[in-house]
């Protein structure tokens, strides 16, 4: 299991043009945050996925999050511009959010990207790691993320809370 | 024929993807070594004009030109299938269009 319990305090700014905080997100049942970024191979393989979770799962008061703290400076594909630019192209349904000190990549022990932070009603970690378990999305057997969501909606554990998240590195500041 | 794969041990792709290479190398009964070479900063990065790991050349040529042209770093490198999806590594079929 990852190395936080519950969800870190974050008032980060949006591909939207505004700062969204943890405080924002009180009213969902569950909170998702993801560690991502824009130019990783897996990111953009997993993408998919995540924006489907999140469409369907928003009537039901979902929200995933996404976190970008990659070093801009030495990945500009990953610069606030980038993203914005990224989150228009992909038609992302979840916010976006720079995390440009890291701090929120430190708080949660991200590593990789995308890394998956599930947090139940009273934002309690239930899951962390992989989205699913292939990359390939017609070879997925095991839908660790979709299972996380619908476990902790219904006020459960899920099946499997913890798995190795396999991504990109978080691209840390030297 | 010069094949040369070069990687970075921060993505995790290049041993699938050296095992996909070595696999087509075979069926093509291509027996020439692959040079690995390992890159490990960015300046070697620069150096050798690498846009991301894994990075394979055929006799100097990249399998996947248009990603070569992408800046020298550090990186996982983001491979376009056929289909348009993204891959950390190269399909079968670069691979083998590569090596015709």
């Amino acid at each position: 299991m990852s190395v936080i319990e519950t969800a870190p305090a974050f008032d980060l700014p949006g591909v939207d043009g505004r700062n969204h905080s943890l405080e924002e997100y009180a009213d969902a049942p569950v909170l998702v945050l993801v560690q991502s970024c824009n130019h990783c191979p897996y990111v953009l393989a997993w993408e998919g996925r995540i924006d489907a979770l999140q469409r369907e799962y928003a009537d039901r008061g979902v929200r995933i999050v996404a976190i970008n703290s990659n070093n801009a400076a030495a990945y500009p594909a990953d610069s606030f511009d980038a993203m914005v630019t990224h989150a228009r192209d992909a038609d992302y349904s979840f916010d976006y959010l720079s995390d440009e000190s890291q701090a929120i990549a430190k708080a949660l022990g991200a590593e990789r990207t995308p890394e998956a932070y599930v947090f139940d009603e009273d934002r309690k970690l239930v899951y962390h790691g992989a989205v699913d378990d292939n990359r390939d999305e017609k070879d997925v057997t095991q839908r660790y993320l979709r299972d996380a969501i619908d476990a902790a909606l219904a006020g459960a554990l899920p099946p499997i809370a913890d798995t190795p998240a396999v991504g990109c590195t978080v691209k840390w500041r030297s | 024929m010069k094949i040369e794969f070069l990687y970075w041990e921060g993505c995790p792709s290049h041993p699938e993807a050296l095992a996909l290479l070595r696999e087509v190398l075979g069926e093509r009964g291509i027996s020439d070594a692959v040079e690995l070479r390992e890159v490990l900063t960015h300046e070697e990065a620069v150096e050798l004009a690498f846009p991301g790991s894994p990075t394979i050349r055929i006799d100097g040529r990249d399998v996947d030109p248009p990603g070569a042209e992408w800046p020298p770093g550090l990186s996982c490198r983001v491979y376009r299938l056929s289909d348009g999806r993204a891959s950390p590594v190269p399909s079968r079929q670069q691979l083998e269009e590569a090596l015709s």
